[in-house]
């Protein structure tokens, strides 16, 4: 049975796409059907995360809309076996997606693909809304940083009560944190919230903590989802990640600063 | 973390841990408002109102919240009043 995965965070900027995009080539890696949908009518980035920025020719909105079918709309990726993106449209408004029309699309996906990743736009409106509808699980990435926290809580909130499982009364929407762009010397320093403190304060499982680290960018100057850079350390983070949500234990490698003796007396 | 750190800590403060504290309160105020009717807060502030009319008391002193016990809603309203029978706008 496919399984729906949003990725949402409420803020902007805090790394929906990057997580998206790496989660969804970590399942594809793992031998699993997977495909990536963007939600950002207007402001889509997917496909130029992913590398496939060119070859889009239909996408969400004329697949909802008629004009062309999913064999059209899909792009397959080509470094990664049974990925796919459906690309959002970039010159139509956030109110040329509608629900039926999400509805459907998703549920032919559903038949298709084993996981489906919705990557929301940012804020909690329409869009938002849409995005988590019809998730089975919840990938919500926040910063250690008090406005991605604040926004964050307020998108649990629509997870329990805004979507498809909320209002059927189902078993729950499954949350997971993704904590991104964390920085172990600054946590050392006592100038960011640590996993613990963000965990706590959200209530919600840990899946994975991604370091702030140069190999997003440069993964994504280049078109590549980090996870096909398993070298790097967000790459290894991010794959650690997909192998726990695929129920395999691993412990969670906290990038900590390595002290010395005399570090730990003097250091900084 | 170290021993000088230690006294660096305390003078400069841990900025997360007070991001943490304030995260903690405003998370909670959020979530206990989050399912409240629309209603709740022009009813806050008129029921604030009438109680001005006759005694002086401020902005926090007026308390409200729904809460939700199996199938019955319950509205809590608290009021604060001050300390010792302080004179009110009703000598007006």
């Amino acid at each position: 049975m496919a399984r729906v995965i949003v990725v949402t965070s409420g803020k902007g900027g805090v790394g929906k796409t990057t997580t998206a995009t790496a989660f969804a080539a970590g399942l594809a890696q793992a031998g699993n059907k997977v495909v990536v949908v963007d939600f950002d009518i207007g402001l889509r980035n997917v496909d130029l995360v992913m590398g496939c920025e060119r070859r889009v020719v239909f996408d969400f909105v004329n697949v909802i809309q008629g004009d062309a079918n999913l064999n059209q709309a899909l792009i397959r990726d080509k470094r990664v076996d049974n990925l796919c993106i459906l690309s959002a449209s970039q010159t139509r408004d956030k109110d040329a997606l509608t629900e039926e029309g999400v509805e459907r699309v998703i549920g032919e996906l559903t038949e298709r693909f084993d996981y489906v990743i919705c990557d929301s736009p940012a804020g909690i409106e329409r869009g938002a809304q849409l995005a988590m509808y019809h998730a089975d699980d919840a990938l919500v990435v926040v910063n250690p940083e008090v406005s991605s926290v604040r926004d964050s809580d307020r998108v649990l909130g629509l997870l329990a009560s805004r979507t498809r499982r909320a209002e059927q009364g189902d078993e729950p929407v499954t949350e997971h944190l993704v904590l991104t762009r964390y920085s172990p010397s600054r946590v050392d320093k006592g100038e960011m919230l640590t996993v613990d403190d963000v965990c706590e304060i959200l209530s919600v499982r840990l899946l994975g903590v991604i370091p702030e680290s140069e190999a997003v960018l440069t993964a994504s100057n280049a078109g590549i989802p980090v996870t096909l850079e398993a070298a790097t350390d967000a790459g290894q983070a991010y794959l650690d990640a997909v192998a726990r949500y695929l129920g395999e234990e691993r412990e969670h490698r906290l990038p900590t600063q390595r002290k010395g003796l005399f570090g730990r007396l003097f250091g900084s | 973390m170290g021993i000088l750190d230690a006294f660096r800590r305390k003078k400069k403060g841990n900025s997360a841990a007070l991001a943490k504290d304030r995260l903690q309160v405003i998370i909670a105020h959020e979530r206990s408002g989050a399912n409240a009717p629309d209603y709740l807060i022009p009813l806050r502030e008129e029921v604030l109102a009438v109680i001005r009319k006759y005694v002086a008391v401020d902005d926090e002193a007026v308390r409200m919240q729904i809460e939700r016990e199996g199938d019955y809603e319950i509205l809590e309203l608290n009021v604060t009043l001050p300390e010792s029978g302080s004179h009110a706008a009703s000598d007006r």
